[in-house]
């Protein structure tokens, strides 16, 4: 094969979702103990390196936020702000009863009754604590939809109206 | 040395009405001090030598409706007995000393006692919220305490997709 004949035909959409869908780096972030479960995830046996996503550090460089356990009011403001900080387009998995509804803590004082009434979320993983493979699952589903998705102006209106 | 005794020596010290014991049924006995005294109670139990009370455990506030109790659990590493310390206070204006001058390590407990159950230490040199926001309104475990329509712009109820009573 010659230089002249290297050339891949494709449309614009796929090639740039599959880079999106095979590099979802989520943010390392838990807030109780469905953290737990999610470092499992990241860990050698789930292991979801494979799929392409790997635990970031900073929001700034994080495609997904895995809001994994409880979030009290004092935290909801601090989850609004790591939310906001993460460029677009951007993905929220809800993990565990706790992000979803409050979970075990619904008639709690201190906890939010679901992560949704504070930032937009787009999988429910149900579960206390899900286990890994569960949350493998809700990351290919993020893979998933984003397959279906055209990538040129996708935006989302940020949380909560602001601009 | 048990609750009695060590209330027998209180009494010595600081006169006969200062000091009552309660022995329920269940659970520890407990040395009732009269709020105004606590912190004179509490320097003499950690300095006489055969008390010895060197260490706090716990600092717990309890709302009992018609009253407030603040509840101290005391330990002796050198001698090696422990003894409950409560003072009875007002619901409607609940105030005692600080110990924290006593026992160091009462100041985040009272700071907890005061974020949860609004009991005023007097003395505390920093008597703020530690678990709550500090802009929570209300002290969220007094039987009295009503919860906010929302916090933040959050909602603090959520609708039961079901449509059950208890909703």
């Amino acid at each position: 094969m010659n230089d002249e004949a290297r050339v891949l035909t494709t449309k614009v959409d796929w090639l740039l979702n599959w880079g999106r869908w095979n590099s979802l780096w989520y943010l390392l972030f838990g807030t109780a103990c469905c953290g737990i479960e999610l470092m499992q995830t990241g860990g050698p046996r789930a292991d979801v390196d494979r799929f392409g996503a790997v635990p970031r550090a900073v929001p700034r460089q994080s495609d997904l936020m895995i809001v994994a356990g409880a979030v009290t009011y004092k935290m909801a403001e601090r989850v609004r702000l790591l939310y906001d900080q993460m460029p677009e387009p951007k993905y929220v998995i809800a993990m565990g009863s706790c992000a979803n509804c409050g979970g075990l803590f619904t008639r709690s004082y201190s906890v939010v009754k679901g992560v949704d009434l504070v930032i937009p979320v787009d999988i429910y993983l149900p579960g206390c604590a899900p286990r890994p493979e569960a949350l493998t699952d809700a990351i290919l589903k993020i893979q998933k939809k984003i397959q279906s998705e055209r990538w040129v102006d996708k935006r989302r209106p940020l949380a909560h109206g602001r601009t | 040395m048990d609750a009695r005794e060590i209330a027998e020596r209180l009494q010595a010290k600081f006169g006969g009405d200062s000091v009552t014991v309660t022995a329920p049924a269940v659970g520890d006995a407990a040395v009732v001090v009269k709020t105004a005294l606590l912190l004179d109670v509490c320097r003499f139990l950690k300095s006489e030598p055969e008390l010895g009370f060197d260490y706090l455990r716990c600092v717990s506030g309890v709302d009992l409706k018609d009253r407030m109790e603040s509840v101290y659990h005391l330990y002796s590493m050198k001698v090696g007995h422990g003894l409950v310390v409560k003072v009875v206070l007002d619901r409607a204006a609940p105030e005692v000393a600080s110990v924290e001058s006593v026992w160091k390590s009462a100041n985040w407990f009272e700071r907890e006692s005061y974020d949860l159950l609004g009991i005023r230490y007097t003395g505390h040199p920093n008597l703020e919220r530690v678990m709550m926001p500090r802009d929570w309104v209300g002290h969220p475990l007094r039987k009295d305490y009503v919860e906010a329509e929302s916090y933040h712009g959050i909602p603090t109820s959520r609708p039961d997709p079901v449509g059950g009573k208890d909703a």
